[in-house]
């Protein structure tokens, strides 16, 4: 068991105490962010990715993934205290956790939250455990080929999987090709698409675009509805709590299923959002009391929570062994990878063996962590919505600016991110979605000389792409995965034909 | 081109659909252009640089085109943000993109408290003190946390260089 060995290697990197602290730094950053209107899991951790430039890459991670494991915990606070989602994949939780507060039982709503959260979170770290290193093990052999395929893979899926109109996301996402391609050409060293810009030699970084696109365009979308806000008023004590834990054990099947779903969802990049309605609609449909669901059910609060936390969890197992995030937050993850040094994918587990098995440990006790203050600090955390926005839209303004100045220490950085922000706004608006766009920039290069060592190798043939049992498995996945929403069509029409 | 729903007025849906999709199509047109300049075929040592780029670009017209077609062609007659709707995200956009220009000659915090400050008096409504405490709090926490604690230096102006920081 070297697995085990290197694990318990991790425990005892995180629990060094300068780590420790960088944890609950952490989660408490990331549930203030998760509550926040306009900052999210992944500008919240991309503004205060600079600020982890001069830490160890291991210290680094562990706060930086502790604010996502916090944003995630954060967003079912909003949303059963408020009715506001404090980040989409909440959206869910609102449904039946609104109600919940309504009926006077807030605090069995976010204790029923909270405990799903971290339910679907350790089943998720449980299996990047057993699985991530097994699946680096196995991409240690990919040549360029396979490589590609699954970058192609992982875009696919987000064609065939997204709720938005597939070419309005082809669309975004060439763009962030495109975006990506700016600069120097990484294989032949000549310039391109820089128009003779010289500030866009080195490209754009996507830090700025997620910054803009999340934070800034976030905070446009808000502005929409207004600055009006109504306050509410949340504590949860022992009694609760206890209560609440001896009633859940019941609900183990829908927990068991929103686990399941929540890991298969973040993998694949589709994300937490769509594991979270998925995982909803389901235990809508299988639950006894399904016709109570949208009335304050507390099942129909834990299956979107396990399942959302256990999709944001899962997308890392991607990026760690195969250096493919499987979430915007999980890609400026990755992105901090390449700023510290260190090269994302399955040469990690060989050569960063503490700092991959210290992450990994530091998701167990960053998710412990984070259920404590949650639970014991739920008050504060609902204080901090009753600051007006007409006090956080400019502090958070602010911080986005000084987040993307700090990138690369440049104005334009941040003339850059404004110009980002409105066209979030107007994407955002017209139904783009945000997520693959910020992936392509983030994976663009890579999988472009992936693409190109591959066609190097069979002389232009693409035929490359099915040259061997592997690769051609993951391509055809990929094109599955493409077609999924039309193959879904054309089964329910030869059903209705049929009958 | 501005259509009428109900008392809600403001700019069609439709129409900002349609630019958009325009909007991306051109810009998959100068990826094209740009590839183009860049060589899309084949070198000495492989695909050159404007290769995968030009594909890319293409992709980009494609899906334009055929989100162009499905914009004109549903139409629900919804308006995209009423005018008073706009006007709040102006309202914000504006002094942001002032903030945001000024940054380069007066530096990071003075440009903040005047942006704070502006924010919370005239969106807000708050009283002076309220306003001047925030504004003028923010940009010192924001030293002592990053040019002290983490050591990330933020762009400064006169003001800075005066007080010698």
């Amino acid at each position: 068991m070297e697995e085990l060995a290197n694990l318990f290697h991790g425990f005892a990197v995180a629990l060094q105490p300068y780590n420790i602290m960088l944890m609950i730094v952490g989660i408490t950053l990331g549930v203030i962010i998760g509550v926040l209107p306009g900052l999210g899991g992944a500008n919240g951790v991309a503004i205060l990715l600079p600020l982890t430039f001069s830490m160890p890459p291991t210290s680094a991670i562990i706060m930086l993934s502790c604010i996502y494991w916090g944003a995630l915990f954060g967003g079912a606070i909003t949303s059963i205290l408020f009715n506001i989602p404090g980040e989409p994949w909440s959206v869910a939780t609102t449904f039946d956790g609104y109600p919940m507060a309504q009926q006077g039982k807030p605090g069995e709503a976010l204790t029923a939250a909270f405990t799903s959260s971290f339910v679907g979170a350790l089943f998720a770290v449980i299996m990047i455990t057993l699985v991530a290193p097994l699946v680096a093990g196995f991409a240690l052999r990919f040549g360029p080929a396979e490589k590609f395929a699954v970058y192609f893979l992982a875009f696919c899926s987000f064609v065939g999987l997204s709720k938005e109109p597939p070419f309005k996301t082809i669309a975004a996402m060439m763009m962030g090709f495109a975006l990506a391609a700016v600069g120097l050409d990484s294989i032949t060293g000549q310039l391109r698409l820089t128009f003779g810009v010289t500030e866009l030699l080195n490209g754009f970084d996507f830090l700025i675009a997620v910054i803009g696109l999340f934070g800034i365009g976030e905070i446009l979308l808000t502005m929409e509805e207004g600055l009006a806000f109504r306050g509410g008023n949340a504590s949860i004590n022992l009694r609760v709590v206890l209560q609440t834990w001896r009633e859940l054990p019941a609900y183990w099947m829908t927990s068991l299923r929103s686990c399941l779903i929540g890991c298969w969802m973040g993998v694949t990049p589709a994300g937490a959002t769509p594991a979270s309605f998925m995982s909803y609609g389901i235990a809508k449909r299988l639950s006894r009391r399904g016709n109570n669901f949208g009335k304050g059910e507390i099942e129909g609060v834990i299956a979107p929570e396990t399942a959302a936390h256990a999709a944001g969890t899962a997308a890392l197992l991607p990026m760690l062994s195969l250096g493919v995030p499987g979430s915007p937050t999980a890609a400026v993850l990755l992105g901090g990878l390449l700023i510290w040094g260190l090269q994302p994918g399955p040469m990690l587990f060989v050569e960063q063996k503490e700092f991959v098995w210290g992450l990994i440990a530091s998701m167990y006790l960053g998710n412990l962590a984070g259920l404590i203050v949650v639970l014991t600090c739920v008050p504060i955390f609902a204080a901090i919505l009753r600051v007006p926005f007409s006090i956080i839209a400019p502090l958070i303004l602010v911080l986005c600016a000084i987040g993307a100045y700090s990138v690369h220490n440049s104005t334009f950085d941040v003339m850059l991110m404004l110009v980002f922000g409105v066209l979030g706004y107007l994407l955002k608006k017209c139904n783009y979605p945000l997520a693959p766009l910020v992936l392509a920039i983030v994976l663009g290069d890579k999988a472009e000389e992936a693409f190109r060592q591959s066609l190097l190798g069979s002389q232009g043939s693409l035929g490359v792409f099915f040259s061997n049992g592997l690769v051609s498995t993951i391509m055809a996945l990929g094109l599955v995965a493409l077609f999924w929403s039309a193959i879904q069509d054309g089964y329910s029409r030869l059903r209705t034909s049929m009958a | 081109m501005t259509e009428r729903s109900g008392s809600e007025s403001g700019p069609a849906h439709k129409t900002l659909e349609f630019g958009m999709a325009l909007l991306i199509g051109a810009f998959g047109l100068v990826v094209i252009f740009g590839s183009v300049k860049a060589g899309i075929n084949w070198g000495a040592e492989g695909p050159r640089a404007g290769f995968f780029p030009f594909y890319v670009g293409a992709a980009i017209v494609g899906a334009s085109a055929i989100n162009l077609w499905n914009a004109q062609r549903d139409d629900d007659g919804r308006v995209f943000a009423d005018w008073g709707q706009l006007r709040q995200v102006m309202s914000v956009l504006v002094p942001t993109a002032i903030y945001v220009a000024s940054m380069p000659f007066v530096g990071l915090y003075v440009a903040s408290t005047v942006f704070i400050a502006w924010f919370m008096r005239w969106l807000g409504g708050y009283r002076w003190l309220t306003t001047i405490a925030v504004a003028v709090g923010m940009p010192v926490v924001t030293y002592l946390v990053f040019e002290r604690w983490f050591l990330v230096p933020l762009p400064k102006g006169p003001f800075e260089e005066w007080l010698g920081l």
